[in-house]
């Protein structure tokens, strides 16, 4: 059950890349002001020699570190996920992606973790958008066990990709970092027959609530955690739809373009399965934050519930009303 | 040394119209106008190996100005980078020589052909040099169109900040782009003072004479700043329906103008031939 974590995923990327980067002088971290919103300002104490600050820059931080990778160093480049992926989106295509220069592009404060700062500050497109790119790989870790995970990963591979972070503590979807994380290797968390849900980011742990409720009332429940939304783990996806049948997706994302669209994409030609996608609608949100967004939009786990009730009903055609 | 360099600029040109007439395609004016900058750092300043492209000591270019590929294309191959019959392939189906550069091919550093993001990427290359301690130099080429991308100064400021003083970008100011003159499209003068007030040394020269590009590359960089080669130059360079033209920005001759255009260049000091 939620437990009251109070590490936020950003601190465990900066705890890992502390670690590495002490062992790995080519590692570097560039920041465009935003140190103290990536909880970076440990790193840059420790290893001001590895950190470029470039100001307030997107596009900027995103060439430079494509230039730095190409001559062999290992940047992360961390700056507001609603910036990165949009302000900078054509240095991330042509400079990193098309070039194919090993930039790990971390955007910071996803989603809508800006809460009332609104839609400028909401990063609900990164998926979308960052998933079309090719030779671009697009991950987002549940928690902080599997931040410091992928982390340890993603020093040692020399892929571009965009890592999409929150900015407020999660509770812990794993007990340790030592599950055996495998980039385009979703995790099946739970095991179930009657429903999969599908999620990624904040909203798996969401997903893991709503098991649990559904279990209660003997609906048995497979979590599937996509951390990696591209490589995605369409093998996963399949034999686990083709099991339940009835699939939810539940993601911190427009309903266009993002998780769920890549599980539809990937169901296309089931033709027993049936999907629904849980996410923010193709609309101005109201004001508030994050968790008041995440309650009003439906992704948490009552709405879940509902919705697995409702699904299953229409399916089984026992319909409680 | 300079005589070289001439003739061997005016073979590029020929390599070039050839490249274009042939794919029906190509940024003709533009290329002409920054082939003496291409083969002044290719032949005099740029320490490269063609066999050895990938040596972590090499001196970078990146061609911000992507459009003018050809000019790169024709360069790479004479160097050596890939035989010279590929560019017979240039922009044909399946060919690596695309209409841009291309980092799949021997010799090119970086993709561009979206305007304004060669400095960044070269002040991210400069910075490296320095956190390693190493002498590698740093060179890009921007157009004088492309500097209405706001991402240009951008760069300009990084490059100013870290005193990256292994940095050099040249601007092929020859004041036409697609639409017509620069300062018409988008007025960017006074040139230099902007260059100066951001941090860097600048130089003029003319862009279009190796003698005073050669100055301009050999002239020492002012200890932390970088340095900026204002290359005034003609659109069109050498093909006398070309120059000063902006519609020959992306142009492709006919069979009678590309005919002119080889007759112009063959005329080229005296009309001596000095194809390889």
């Amino acid at each position: 059950m939620t437990n009251k974590n109070t590490i936020p995923n950003r601190q465990a990327m900066c705890n890992t890349l502390i670690e590495t980067a002490t062992r790995d002088e080519n590692i570097v971290v560039l920041t465009s002001d935003s140190r103290g919103s990536a909880s970076l300002k440990a790193y840059a104490e420790a290893l001001p020699e590895q950190m470029v600050e470039v100001g307030i820059a997107e596009q900027n931080i995103v060439g430079i570190a494509a230039g730095l990778a190409h001559s062999g160093k290992r940047p992360f480049a961390v700056s507001p996920a609603c910036f990165l992926s949009m302000r900078s989106i054509e240095q991330v295509k042509v400079d990193v992606a098309y070039s194919n220069m090993n930039v790990k592009l971390v955007g910071i404060s996803g989603g809508v973790s800006y809460g009332a700062l609104g839609m400028s500050h909401h990063s609900l497109q990164d998926f979308a958008v960052t998933r079309a790119i090719p030779n671009l790989q697009v991950l987002v870790p549940a928690d902080r066990f599997e931040t410091m995970a992928m982390f340890r990963e993603l020093v040692k591979s020399s892929q571009p990709a965009y890592i999409r972070l929150g900015r407020n503590p999660v509770a812990d979807c794993y007990e340790h970092a030592d599950y055996g994380f495998e980039i385009g290797k979703a995790v099946r968390m739970t095991q179930g027959d009657d429903i999969t849900l599908i999620a990624t980011g904040e909203t798996v742990r969401v997903a893991l609530d709503a098991a649990e409720l559904l279990g209660k009332q003997n609906i048995s429940a497979e979590v599937i955690n996509i951390h990696s939304i591209k490589p995605l783990d369409t093998n996963a996806i399949i034999s686990s739809a083709r099991k339940t049948g009835v699939v939810i997706t539940v993601e911190e994302h427009s309903i266009h373009g993002g998780l769920g669209a890549a599980v539809v994409e990937t169901l296309a030609m089931e033709r027993d399965v049936v999907t629904k996608i849980i996410g923010f609608p193709d609309e101005e949100l109201v004001t508030g934050t994050s968790p008041e967004l995440f309650a009003h939009y439906g992704l948490e786990k009552n709405n879940l519930v509902k919705i697995a009730r409702e699904m299953l009903g229409e399916s089984y055609g026992d319909s409680e009303g | 040394m300079t005589h070289t360099l001439k003739r061997k600029a005016n073979q590029i040109r020929k390599d070039i119209m050839k490249m274009i007439y042939r794919a029906k395609t190509g940024h003709t004016g533009s290329d002409l106008s920054c082939a003496d900058i291409l083969v002044t750092l290719y032949y005099h300043v740029l320490k490269i190996d063609p066999q050895n492209p990938d040596d972590p000591e090499r001196d970078r270019y990146v061609q911000s100005k992507g459009h003018a590929a050809e000019v790169l294309w024709a360069v790479l191959a004479d160097k050596g980078f890939f035989e010279k019959e590929e560019l017979l392939t240039f922009s044909q189906y399946q060919s690596r020589l695309i209409g841009h550069p291309n980092n799949q091919v021997p010799g090119v550093e970086m993709n561009t052909g979206s305007l304004g993001h060669g400095l960044a990427v070269s002040t991210g290359m400069a910075l490296a040099a320095k956190m390693d301690k190493k002498p590698y130099k740093v060179y890009t080429l921007m157009g004088d169109g492309e500097l209405a991308e706001g991402s240009v100064w951008e760069g300009a400021m990084a490059a100013a900040h870290y005193q990256l003083d292994n940095l050099t970008a040249i601007i092929d100011r020859n004041g036409l782009q697609i639409t017509g003159k620069s300062e018409d499209v988008m007025g960017i003068d006074p040139l230099a003072d902007k260059w100066r007030s951001f941090g860097w040394q600048v130089l003029e020269v003319d862009g279009n004479d190796v003698d005073q590009l050669i100055s301009a590359f050999g002239f020492p960089n002012e200890v932390g700043r970088p340095k900026m080669i204002i290359a005034h130059t003609v659109k069109g360079k050498g093909v006398s329906l070309a120059e000063n033209t902006p519609e020959w920005h992306h142009y492709v001759p006919s069979e009678e103008e590309y005919t002119a255009a080889l007759n112009d260049l063959d005329n080229f000091m005296g009309g001596t031939s000095h194809d390889k």
